[in-house]
């Protein structure tokens, strides 16, 4: 068996009296990408912040890279991790934001370097060529001086992927992150992350974009009232899919 | 800077193609410009008087302006207000750290601080700290409920009336404060959490590199609003008996009786601290002001526009 990059076993979530995942089991194999697609309030968000521990799991176990996020378990219990040790965790995985929540206060090459040097303690002068780099590959290379601001949605979120991957992680995740951007400014972002999927990163990401599930996503996970309905490749779920629910959602947004 | 998105500039009157000009007659405002020069010929006529009419006694301003005690005075007034405003914001930002905790103790200690130094005056809390030897004549470190302690010595003498007064105008800034660096905390965006977050940042360094810059923004207005009353609130400590600025003209116009030129002369010191103070504010918004705002340009009007 190869080991999965996130192995959820059982996740739930809950706000209030309101149960938001229901029992999540999901496999997600290292180097492969995973879409999540489901209607509004199925939970896809609130799953992928679990992931990161941005969300208190309830019950259930999820593990990334074989390390149960935000507990210790010992002696048959879970203690919960401190925050230091929960911040340490999430290191693993990158994530970019909707509103692709860069720094405004700092400048591009700023928010970039803002975490290596000052969470990882890294020499600027090193991360600062790092950071270049991640730029250029981006296609931003001359906007390092620029503030956020002063830069389009589709620029201000190549930037935020560009902030997630200067730390290296093992795994990125996306939550909705062209839904905020003008539909022309859409197709730059999802090509940064196709040339991502390409160079082998593992990836979950939620979207709505389902040409971009089907083009390269290894595996797409239809979501919805907190359960997980359906998921297999693309080709099956979203071509063939087996649930009616799945149908259902499917012919509404095709 | 091909990226750049083009914005949709609609300012730009549409001119027919291929770089001809057209020319722009601006509007007329002559109610506008009456007024102007109605308020003009007041202030010039008031500054006017104010200048010849002797009894003034400009002369008397202009020997005190630089007395010893006048400045002696203005830097105690200097003195109470950096201190005071530094305590009190170093304090408020800790109270309203506690005040958005999750653990309702916390908050609860933060909310009562802030309801009673804002709810009682700062007059009456000056002349408590000032007492305060009535009450606790000697002042220990230690256990509380009778435990042992460590005499400091006799309030007497450790809070003497300048101490008194920097005890009195710190706390109760700090009440102030604590509101004002709750709202700015509490006017960043949700999302600069998580993105720090997601970084691995957490506590103090996600506060202090993340959130407290950014609160900034929002602070600094009132903060120096803040200082500014400060600076002449500092005149109620005279009730100490402290030569503070106000005090010191007081007590030279209770001898020789020229009231008005002495307190010209205290005025004056206060208008050009409150300048430089407000100099200074202008620089600090425009630095946390960096990222948000767009450079302030000046853009002149043109007499002509080009398509």
């Amino acid at each position: 068996m190869t080991t999965a990059m996130v192995e959820a076993r059982g996740v739930r979530k809950n706000f209030g009296v309101i149960e938001i995942l229901k029992g999540i089991d999901l496999r997600v194999e290292k180097g492969s990408v995973t879409c999540l697609i489901g209607p509004s309030g199925s939970g896809k968000t609130t799953f992928l912040r679990c992931i990161n521990h941005l969300e208190k799991v309830d019950a259930g176990r999820l593990y990334v890279d074989e390390h149960l996020v935000g507990y210790a378990e010992r002696n048959g219990k879970l203690y919960e991790m401190k925050e230091r040790q929960t911040a340490r965790s999430r290191l693993n995985a990158g994530m970019v934001f909707q509103r692709f929540n860069l720094f405004p206060h700092m400048t591009v090459l700023e928010n970039i370097i803002e975490a290596p040097v000052h969470v990882l303690g890294r020499p600027r002068r090193e991360v600062v060529v790092e950071a270049q780099a991640l730029l250029d590959r981006v296609g931003l290379g001359n906007r390092g001086h620029s503030y956020p601001q002063e830069l389009s949605g589709g620029q201000q979120q190549r930037i935020a992927i560009a902030r997630a991957l200067a730390m290296k992680p093992k795994l990125m995740l996306f939550d909705e992150p062209t839904s905020a951007l003008d539909p022309e400014l859409v197709g730059e972002v999802l090509d940064v992350m196709k040339s991502l999927a390409e160079a082998g990163m593992t990836m979950v990401v939620v979207t709505h974009e389902l040409g971009f599930a089907r083009q390269v996503a290894d595996q797409v996970v239809f979501m919805d009232g907190g359960v997980v309905v359906e998921s297999g490749p693309p080709e099956e779920v979203l071509d063939n899919p087996r649930q009616e629910r799945t149908k259902a959602f499917l012919s509404k947004v095709l | 800077m091909s990226e750049q998105p083009s914005v949709p500039d609609i300012k730009e009157p549409a001119t027919s193609a291929a770089g001809d000009s057209i020319p722009v007659v601006p509007l007329k405002h002559p109610v506008r410009l009456a007024l102007a020069i109605v308020l003009i010929l007041v202030a010039l006529s008031a500054a006017w008087d104010v200048a010849v009419n002797e009894r003034y006694r400009w002369d008397i301003v202009v020997s005190y302006l630089f007395a010893p005690q006048i400045l002696a005075g203005a830097g105690l007034t200097l003195l109470l207000t950096v201190v005071s405003m530094t305590v009190g914001i170093a304090l408020g930002t800790l109270l309203a750290i506690m005040r958005l905790s999750d653990n309702p103790i916390l908050s609860t200690i933060s909310r009562g601080y802030i309801w009673f130094f804002r709810g009682t005056p700062l007059l009456v809390q000056l002349i408590f700290w000032y007492n305060i030897a009535a009450l606790y004549p000697v002042i220990a470190f230690g256990l509380p409920f009778e435990g042992p302690s460590v005499v400091l010595g006799s309030a007497n003498v450790l809070i003497s009336p300048l101490g008194a007064a920097l005890l009195g105008l710190s706390l109760n800034e700090a009440a102030y404060m604590a509101e004002i660096i709750r709202g700015g905390i509490g006017s960043v965006d949700k999302g600069q959490y998580d993105a720090a977050r997601a970084l691995g940042m957490s506590g103090g360094k996600l506060m202090n590199r993340v959130i407290l810059p950014q609160a900034m923004r929002v602070v600094l207005p009132p903060t120096g609003n803040q200082v500014i009353s400060m600076l002449k609130g500092t005149s109620l400590v005279s009730v100490l008996a402290i030569s503070d600025l106000l005090y010191s003209a007081q007590i030279i116009y209770a001898n020789n009786y020229q009231t008005i030129p002495l307190l010209i002369v205290a005025s004056l010191w206060y208008l050009l601290m409150t300048t430089v103070l407000s100099f200074f504010q202008n620089k600090l918004e425009r630095r946390y002001g960096r990222g948000f705002d767009s450079a302030p340009r000046r853009i002149r009007k043109p007499k002509t526009r080009t398509a």
